[in-house]
Order: structure tokens, then C-alpha cells, then sequence
């Protein structure tokens, strides 16, 4: 090695207060490491909402009565957006899975005064319920309103309390919540792959809304790793491919890809309102 | 304006002091009443802390509402203080005298009341000292400083704490005065430890004057800091009709219009219950009135600055924000009582000389202002938080429940009796300050020539 590498590197690897040196990205082996990501082809997307039933399973979220959906309280990690397009009767309702965007640069994450939210070395935002102390500005500040407060303490009735997932936290009243990509997943396909002594296998790792969703839409994927299926989906379909609100400069780590419709042309020519043109 | 002689000083000391050593009836019957509100807010905040926040408005996505609006309202009333003691203090306005200390310890409740908002806003309340105080705790995480959360519990504490000193330094003579004329021992102990040792003599006198010179300097840029910070709870988060650079002096001077109007409606309570139709008279009011025109006047262009920025850029985020505003029902309601309320009305009245001398007609506009004041705050607040990108799918509405009424009821019920409780117990006069105006203005004759009796330092 020769001696500007040298400098460059013993600049690279900081020294904690604990006297601990904190390893660069280059000594761990992974250029970039991981960016946890998914990639949703709205093309495949039917709004069945399966995704949104398995992530209430999975993620202990509570239930969502009638009257909760009717004072918009309802937490759904995952929602279906429906947007209605075109006139009765050439209407079409058009499906987006809205989840938390794991922004690269999440506006979140900046204003929470306890750092309850922060970004992890996986490219996770993640959410850590013992620090939340319910400001709610997270919330606030998320253009995606993907957080979501927990106004009481929930409750599963008898014996609907024996399909809690014991890997997941159930979350106390006074704290937000949201989409976490199934942490859970990762960790424990992290650790198998650890005792068993190889590097995870592209597409072992399966949140339970890609897991459930019939259509393949929703893939999960990791963002850095080029050889990945859905990395080259992206990659091949980039003339459909865009993130979500990307004005905002959020740097999303999800990636949609647009709808294809072939009757798209038709419905602009003979009904379509003139914004669809701009 | 010169204020004319009132008194002598025995008068003034015993109208001046009269309050402090007498126990209307009414003053029981008032704070009575304000004390039952206070009980019904107790219960709410106890049911909030036992059963989590079901019982606000609060729902997906417009988390923020009618409590932090209130916080916003209160930490604008707490600039009344410092704008009419610091600064007319350093400008020498002989006609301040009066006003400095019902001003500072408006600001002093209000502050305190502002800061309980935030806190019973939280979800979980009982553990806000991992964010109000700068320290790591057990966790290996100290609080975030990129948060203006963190900035809001800083500037605060520092405002509270140096306005709090500023009306200790100022009120030393007037403990002293108490001190020597309470009528039972008890008391006259209590004011002789708070006085320290306060004396008249003169280096005593001028250490307390340099003291509260030095205070009224260093506490103009914590003045200007507190709501400038404040304001960035909004303008630092992109949400549309918040993220706005005008932010910091538009809600600065916002606050001074408000809390030079509370100035004079406690003014003009404080006349009528605690007997002072001698020291505050028609020229004080008026003179507050003069302020107002000005303060009013350039809130107004900054509230027009901060539409005009809204729709320059054409960002259609921002521009629904101002639509949903002003525009959409029930908003459009909020909106023309807001500008009623806080601008229309009162403005061209003080324009009228007769008007601004009248208590009846000043204290009716400054109250109109403060209405219109909390609805511009709750106008700033919530609209944008229902708008808030382009995924239509998640617009809500937000409605304040009981439990929010009950609580901003409180928080007003609060501060008059902080204040109430001050003004029995303490002098809220500044009798000393009172004097030294009448010795200033006092004038003889010196041969023919009609000269100043006491020179100016």
C-alpha cells in the first residue's frame, strides 16, 4: 500500500471517545453495503390489499375497527392509495402502494428531538419505540404520512391475541409507528446466513407484503447489489421507473414503476381533462 | 410625552402598595372560579396520561392542533414584556414607568403556561426530560440537535429564566418598600429576605440600575431569538404553507402585536381592580395605542409577504395550502374573522385620538386583537397539515374536541391567576420607578429659569 493510501485510509477510520476505531465502509468488504429497497411495478398491482392484511399479521398492528377507520386512526404500514382517472364510464381506478419510503434523506429523521428515528447502515429508517416519546413532528414532517401514533393501547380480544407475532414489539399507547420492512425478516435471515457461514442470497430476504402479494409487485430487493433481480428490473424498465414525490429531494429507497396502459392514448383523446396532457 | 406629577410619595406608597396588604372579596370569588377550571383541565391531562391522547382532534395525518396553536399564542403574549420594558427602558420612554412590570410579569405566566403545552401534548409526557435536557441519561444518546424541538426547550428556559432576573433586579426597591411597611411581622419577614438586604443607599441604587440596564440589552436578542425559533418548528419541515423563509420575523412581530394588546387590556383591568386610576391615565394608553399602529402595521406586511411568497413560486402545494386557507369553507370563516379581527377594526379606530383615550373602546380593540391573533396561529397551523403533499388519499380534517376546549380555557385561566397571585402578593407597581419618573419631572425655579429638579445620568 503506499503511503498516500495510507493517510487517506487512517483519515477514513475514525477514532471514537472510547478509544474504539470505527471501521470504513471499505474495511467491512462492501463498497456501499447494503441499501435495503423494493421495487413496486404498478403495472402488476391489482389494489387487493394483500399486502396491507399481511403486514397486519406480521407487525402486531392492531386492529382497525370501523370506527377507527371513520376517525381516520386506522394504522396500515402499507396502504393501497386508489386514485379515480377519467369520466364515468371510461373510469379506471388506478392502485399505488404507499409504505415508508426509507428515505436516504428522510425529513423525519432531522426533527425528532430524541432520536427515535434514525437511519441505520442498511439504508433502514428505522423507528426505535423505547426513545419515541410521541412529539409527533415525525409525523408531521413526512410528506408520505406513513407515521402513524398510537392514541391507546392495543388490544386483540380472545383468542386473537394468540396469533401475535413474538418477534415483533407490540407497541405501547403515546409512541409512532411505521413500516419497518420487516426488520425482523432481515435479522433473522442475516443471522442464518452468518452461522452457516455465506453472504445473504439475493431475494432471501421477504417482507411479509412482498411475500403475500399474488402479482409480484411489490419486490423486495437490496438497492446496491447490481446482480439483483429486481435492481435489473429497475435498471431495464428506467424509462417507467421514478420515485415517489421526488420534488420533496427525499432520496426514497423505493422505486415505482409506472403504469403500462394501452389504452391510455384513447381515453386522453375522447375524455381525459386537460391537466392529463401536462 | 412627560408624565405630570401624581402624587406625593406617601400617596403613591400607599396606592401603590395597597393591593398587596388588602383582601377584596372578589378576589377570592375570581380566583375561585379560575381554579375550577383549572381542576377541569387537571382531570383532562390525568385522563390523557392514564388512556393515551384519544381524547383530542387529533387523527391521521393533522397530528399537531389546537395545543400547539395555544403554545404558539402564549409564547407570542410572553414578548409584550420584554418589547415595552427593554426596549422603552433603553429608549428612555418617560411613560413606560407604569406598564414595565404588569408587562414582564405577563410575560413570566404566559412563558409558563406556554411551556406546559408541548409537554401534555406529548404521547408520553413522563419521559420529555430525554428531550428538554441536554444530557445522555444511561442511553448513549444525547438529544438531537438537528431537531428545532431541541432549539425550542434552549431558548425558553434561557427567555424565562432572563426575564425573571430582569423583574427580580427591578422589583429589589419595592420588596424593600414592602418590607418596611407591611402591617404584621410574618410578611414583613418574608419581603425583608426577598429584598436581600435592600437598603436605598446610593451604591445600592446604582448597581440595581446598571443591573437592569445590562438586562434589558442582553435580552433583546433572546427576545427576537425565542419566537424566531419557534417560528422554525414549522418553517424547517417541508411540509407546504410551513417551509417558509419569512417565518421567523413574520411570527416575531406577530407576537409583539399580540402582546402589546394583552399589555393593554391587563392595563386597563388592572386600573379598575386594583384602584390605580391615578398612575395609569389616558397617555400611557394612548401612547401603547401609537405602538400598536406601527406594530400592527408592519405584522400585516409580513403576513401579506408570506401569501405573496406562497403564490410567487406557484408551487401547487403551496398554493392549495393558501387556497384551503383562505378560500375553502370553514377556513374562509377563520380567515375574515382572523383579518377582522386583528387588523380591520382595530387599526383605523386607533387611528382616532378620541379612541385611544377612551379605556372602554381600547379595551374592547385589544382583545379583538388577541382573538384574531390565536386564529392566525390556528390558521398557520392546521391547514397545512391537512394539505400536506400531493397523495390526496391521506387529506384529513381536523375538529378540536371538549378536551381541547377545556385546555385552552385553562391556559388562559392559568395566566391571570399567576398573575392575580403575583400582584396580591408582590407590589405590581414599580413604585420605585413610579417616584424616580415624578422626581425626574419634577421642575423649579431657579431665579427666572424653570429648570429640571433632578439631572438626568
Amino acid at each position: 500500500m503506499s503511503s498516500s493510501a495510507n493517510e487517506a485510509a487512517s483519515r477514513a477510520s475514525a477514532v471514537s471517545s472510547m478509544g474504539q476505531t470505527i471501521p470504513t465502509d471499505a474495511e467491512v468488504g462492501h463498497p456501499e453495503g447494503v441499501r435495503w429497497g423494493m421495487v413496486v411495478d404498478l403495472d402488476r398491482c391489482t389494489g387487493c390489499q394483500a399486502c396491507v392484511v399481511a403486514c397486519q399479521a406480521e407487525n402486531n398492528i392492531a386492529l382497525n375497527e370501523e370506527q377507527r377507520v371513520l376517525e381516520r386512526r386506522a394504522k396500515t404500514w402499507i396502504r393501497i392509495e386508489r386514485y379515480w382517472e377519467g369520466e364515468f364510464p371510461n373510469a379506471k381506478a388506478r392502485f399505488i402502494p404507499v409504505l415508508c419510503q426509507h428515505c436516504g434523506n428522510a425529513p423525519c429523521e432531522t426533527v425528532c428531538p430524541v432520536w427515535a428515528t434514525y437511519h441505520n447502515n442498511e439504508g433502514l429508517n428505522v423507528q426505535v419505540y423505547n426513545r419515541c416519546i410521541g412529539t409527533r413532528f415525525c409525523a408531521n414532517g413526512c410528506p408520505y404520512s406513513v407515521r402513524y401514533f398510537n392514541f391507546w393501547n392495543p388490544e386483540w380480544p380472545e383468542p386473537m391475541n394468540n396469533q401475535l407475532n413474538p418477534d415483533v414489539t407490540v407497541r405501547t399507547k403515546g409512541i409512532i409507528e411505521k413500516c419497518t420492512f420487516c426488520i425482523q425478516r432481515i435479522n433473522r435471515v442475516q443471522v442464518t446466513a452468518k452461522t452457516e457461514g455465506r453472504e445473504i442470497r439475493s431475494g432471501e430476504v421477504q417482507p411479509a407484503c412482498a411475500q403475500s402479494c399474488p402479482t409480484s409487485a411489490l419486490v423486495f430487493c437490496d438497492l446496491n447489489d447490481p446482480e439483483s433481480a429486481p435492481a435489473q428490473l429497475a435498471e431495464a424498465e428506467a424509462g417507467r421507473s421514478y420515485t415517489l414525490l421526488e420534488h420533496f429531494g427525499t432520496d426514497p429507497g423505493i422505486i415505482y414503476l409506472k403504469k403500462v396502459d394501452p389504452h391510455a392514448e384513447i381515453l386522453e383523446d375522447d375524455h381525459a381533462p386537460a391537466e392529463a396532457h401536462a | 410625552m412627560q408624565e405630570p406629577v401624581v402624587a406625593d410619595t406617601k400617596t403613591s406608597n400607599r396606592e401603590l402598595l395597597d393591593f398587596v396588604f388588602a383582601w377584596p372579596a372578589w378576589f377570592f370569588a375570581v380566583g375561585g372560579a379560575l381554579n375550577g377550571l383549572l381542576v377541569a383541565a387537571f382531570v383532562v391531562v390525568i385522563l390523557m396520561l392514564m388512556f393515551g391522547l384519544q381524547f383530542l382532534g387529533y387523527s391521521h395525518p393533522v397530528y399537531w392542533g389546537f395545543l400547539i396553536v395555544n403554545f404558539v399564542f402564549w409564547i407570542g403574549v410572553s414578548h409584550a414584556g420584554i418589547m415595552v420594558s427593554a426596549i422603552l427602558r433603553l429608549t428612555q420612554a418617560e411613560w413606560r414607568r407604569p406598564v414595565t412590570r404588569a408587562a414582564e410579569v405577563l410575560t413570566i405566566f404566559s412563558l409558563l403556561t406556554a411551556v406546559q403545552f408541548p409537554l401534555i401534548h406529548s404521547g408520553r409526557p413522563w419521559r420529555t426530560m430525554y428531550w428538554t435536557f441536554p444530557y445522555d441519561w444511561n442511553r448513549g444518546a444525547w438529544p438531537n440537535p438537528r431537531s428545532p424541538l431541541v432549539w425550542d426547550p434552549s431558548a425558553i428556559f434561557t427567555y424565562l429564566t432572563s426575564t425573571i432576573l430582569f423583574v427580580y433586579v427591578a422589583l429589589l426597591p419595592d420588596l424593600a418598600l414592602a418590607r418596611d411597611r407591611a402591617p404584621n411581622p410574618v410578611s414583613r419577614a418574608i419581603y425583608g429576605v426577598l429584598a436581600m438586604g435592600f437598603r436605598g443607599t446610593t451604591r445600592q441604587w446604582r448597581i440595581q440600575t446598571v443591573a437592569g440596564l445590562l438586562l434589558s440589552a442582553i435580552i433583546l436578542p433572546i427576545f427576537v431569538s425565542v419566537h424566531s425559533i419557534v417560528s422554525w418548528d414549522f418553517a424547517v419541515t417541508s411540509v407546504p404553507g410551513w417551509h417558509n423563509t419569512i417565518f421567523a420575523p413574520y411570527f416575531v412581530i406577530g407576537a409583539v402585536h399580540s402582546g402589546v394588546s394583552a399589555v393593554v387590556t391587563v392595563m386597563i383591568v388592572m386600573r379598575y381592580a386594583f384602584g390605580l386610576k391615578r398612575f395609569i391615565t389616558r397617555d400611557h394608553i394612548d401612547s401603547l395605542a401609537r405602538l400598536l399602529i406601527v406594530v400592527a402595521t408592519v405584522w400585516l406586511f409580513f403576513f401579506l409577504l408570506d401569501f405573496f411568497f406562497g403564490l410567487y413560486g406557484t408551487e401547487p402545494a403551496e398554493v392549495d395550502t393558501w387556497q384551503r386557507r383562505l378560500v375553502e369553507p370553514p377556513w374562509v370563516v377563520i380567515a375574515i374573522t382572523f383579518i377582522i379581527c386583528a387588523y380591520i377594526i382595530p387599526v383605523p379606530m386607533w387611528m382616532f385620538r378620541a379612541i385611544r383615550r377612551n379605556f372602554f373602546w381600547m379595551f374592547v380593540t385589544t382583545i379583538l386583537v388577541n382573538v384574531g391573533m390565536w386564529l392566525e396561529r390556528y390558521m398557520v397551523v392546521v391547514p397545512a397539515l391537512e394539505r400536506k403533499s400531493g397523495l390526496t388519499f391521506t387529506y384529513g380534517d381536523y375538529a378540536p374536541s371538549l378536551s381541547e376546549f377545556i385546555l385552552v380555557a385553562a391556559s388562559f385561566a392559568l395566566v391571570i391567576l399567576g398573575f392575580l397571585t403575583f400582584s396580591k402578593l408582590l407590589p405590581i407597581m414599580p413604585a420605585a420607578d413610579i417616584k424616580e419618573g415624578q422626581i425626574l419631572a419634577d421642575r423649579i425655579r431657579v431665579g427666572r429659569a424653570n429648570v429640571p429638579a433632578a439631572m438626568r445620568e
